[in-house]
């Protein structure tokens, strides 16, 4: 009768280990990456693995151009231009669409979001020749603005239901108790319906930046070289001859960083934001 | 929340214009229009832009498909009829393209379900270094995925250097043999090298929204149960499970709308070779290699056509989702 907990505490930290190993297991391929980009070309590319050689920044080095002389800024400015702008556009355009959805509901309002969703779920690849098609003839193709264009009707949808998720928060009764207090809209907005607001859209801003910084489809085939992204510039990474898994490693590394940082730094509103909301 | 529109939108003016006919009430009626304009105004640009940037697109896509258009023959244009859609529903390529993607769909979402499931119960739990694993564990979802394909072709499945192999290399040289399997994953079953990277990356995508479903669980019905004698499978089956219905759909949903267009891994690891070409992949390929805009566009419609078949039925779900929000 006394073992009874004992074997509770054990299968406990049984159970603790296992977390532990499941975790380790699925950060492995990260961190294989990171060791792999600070290794010499010939360490990177042994069989069996060399875990313990000596470390290098060639990797780096050849990512920043010191062989080649191709600078990375110009995809890397191109990604964050993209994905900032695109990422403003898309709060400046939900966050008023998602007002009219909870606070003052328009009338169906759910039939209009169910359309915002529906527009999500059509393949986007669909759309694609249309566009292409219009950038030629407008002289937009290779243009970054047509992907901030793109990216924000990708990132809409999402941003629409995050936020109307966050502000169908905002009490109704606070709401009609200032205005009959002779609160106008500005002091509405500013002092009651803000402070909800913020962390709702601090989430939207952070799956927006995600999805525009990953995309790679439309920014290949529309805008491939001038205004290529760093997932464009990432594919040209990869060459027939000779040895390159350091390099690719270094600037897989590195091209992942901003996401990998923004993450870590917002889990909880990552999660927020994968859900749509849904989850709090 | 509906309740309180009906009684802002028939408040006392609206009542007046059904009673007093005349000027009075036309003036009522022209106020309340103005003031469903107000109401509609926030949303306009959110939802003309919407309809711009992607629907418009896709009635440009429907005429294109009536034609014939391929950029390497300019003077063949014209209008096709259903030529286009025929050579498309006889293209045993674009037969296959819908297996596949069905396949990797399926597979992705089911086994990263289950495995997020799984790691999101060990989560659930208080341990040593809980916030630390749970770090490690969404690390790949936050990989730019065009860089997580390069990283598993390239580092892990490649048949001479890469780590699964010299892992293989290095097990069996502990047992002192000098012949150990060396299988080239990318040939032997490309399919499934795709889906693993997948998974891999999905994964901690539906842990996330499933240790939230967990977390959120009412902690004092779970310890009444445990007081009455109900077994740790029973409050997994007859509480956690009901309650977590509506994250693992959500989560099943969501994860689908992202496979079903996946395009990095299939356009990285195999370049559709092999089995491994999906509908994304064979629409780019149609568009970007043959250049036959005509039959691109039929492909397109086609694949709407089918995703509006799944995005009716993910629709329901999503619905009694937002009918339950409504209600609480």
């Amino acid at each position: 009768m006394n073992s009874a907990p004992l074997i509770r505490r054990r299968t406990g930290s049984l159970l603790g280990l296992a977390a532990w190993l499941c975790g380790i297991a699925f950060f492995l391929p990260v961190a294989w990456m990171v060791l792999t980009s600070f290794h010499s070309e010939t360490d990177a590319a042994t069989n069996p693995p060399s875990i313990v050689a000596g470390l290098s920044l060639h990797g780096y080095r050849e990512f920043f151009g010191a062989g080649t002389g191709v600078s990375p800024w110009p995809p890397l400015i191109n990604s964050l231009t993209a994905s900032v702008v695109s990422t403003l556009l898309v709060l400046a355009l939900a966050v008023p669409a998602a007002y009219a959805l909870s606070i003052k509901p328009v009338r169906k309002w759910s039939d209009v979001m169910f359309f915002f969703l529906s527009t999500k779920m059509l393949p986007l690849v669909a759309g694609l020749l249309p566009v292409y098609l219009v950038a030629q003839n407008s002289g937009m193709l290779d243009s970054i603005w047509l992907l901030v264009i793109l990216y924000t009707s990708m990132n809409l949808p999402i941003a629409v239901w995050m936020m109307r998720s966050f502000l169908s928060e905002v009490p109704g009764e606070i709401m009609e108790a200032a205005s009959i207090d002779g609160a106008g809209l500005h002091t509405t907005l500013t002092r009651i319906v803000a402070p909800i607001a913020m962390p709702g859209i601090a989430a939207t801003a952070l799956i927006s930046f995600i999805f525009s910084w990953n995309e790679l489809l439309f920014a290949r085939v529309l805008a491939g070289v001038v205004a290529g992204t760093a997932p464009v510039f990432l594919t040209g990474f990869v060459t027939s001859q000779g040895l390159f898994l350091a390099k690719l490693c270094a600037a897989a590394t590195v091209i992942s960083l901003p996401v990998l940082i923004a993450g870590f730094a917002a889990q909880d509103k990552l999660v927020q934001g994968l859900s749509l909301g849904a989850v709090k | 929340m509906p309740t309180a529109t009906e009684t802002t939108r028939r408040g006392p003016r609206g009542q007046a214009a059904v009673a007093v006919p005349g000027r009075q009430a036309a003036r009522a009626r022209r106020a309340q229009r103005a003031r469903d304009w107000a109401r509609r105004a926030p949303l306009l640009p959110a939802l003309v832009f919407l309809v711009v940037v992607t629907q418009l697109p896709f009635v440009a896509t429907v005429v294109i498909s009536f034609t014939h258009w391929n950029a390497l023959a300019p003077g063949n244009r014209g209008f096709a009829a259903f030529d286009n859609y025929v050579a498309v529903f006889a293209d045993s390529a674009m037969r296959s393209s819908v297996v596949t993607t069905v396949l990797l769909t399926v597979t992705v979402v089911l086994v990263s379900l289950l495995l997020g499931l799984g790691l999101a119960l060990l989560l659930d739990r208080s341990f040593r270094g809980r916030g630390i694993v749970r770090t490690l564990l969404i690390t790949p979802f936050l990989v730019v995925p065009v860089a997580s394909a390069l990283l598993w072709k390239h580092a892990l499945y490649n048949a001479s250097y890469g780590l699964l192999n010299g892992a293989l290399t290095w097990i069996w040289g502990l047992f002192g043999s000098h012949d150990p399997p060396q299988p080239d994953w990318m040939t032997n079953s490309p399919l499934a090298a795709v889906e693993v990277s997948l998974i891999w990356q999905w994964t901690p995508f539906m842990m996330l929204i499933l240790l939230a479903g967990l977390q959120s669980r009412a902690a004092d019905a779970i310890e009444a149960a445990r007081m009455d004698g109900a077994s740790a499978f029973d409050i997994f089956r007859y509480l956690t499970l009901p309650h977590l219905r509506r994250y693992l759909e959500l989560a099943a949903l969501l994860g689908t709308i992202y496979v079903v267009q996946n395009f990095d891994a299939v356009f990285t690891i195999t370049s559709g070779g092999l089995g491994t070409a999906n509908l994304p992949y064979t629409i780019y390929q149609t568009f970007y290699q043959a250049h036959d805009y005509g039959r691109a566009s039929a492909q397109g419609v086609v694949v709407v056509l089918c995703s509006l078949v799944v995005a009716t039925f993910a629709l329901r779900t999503v619905s009694s989702l937002l009918r339950e929000e409504v209600t609480r």
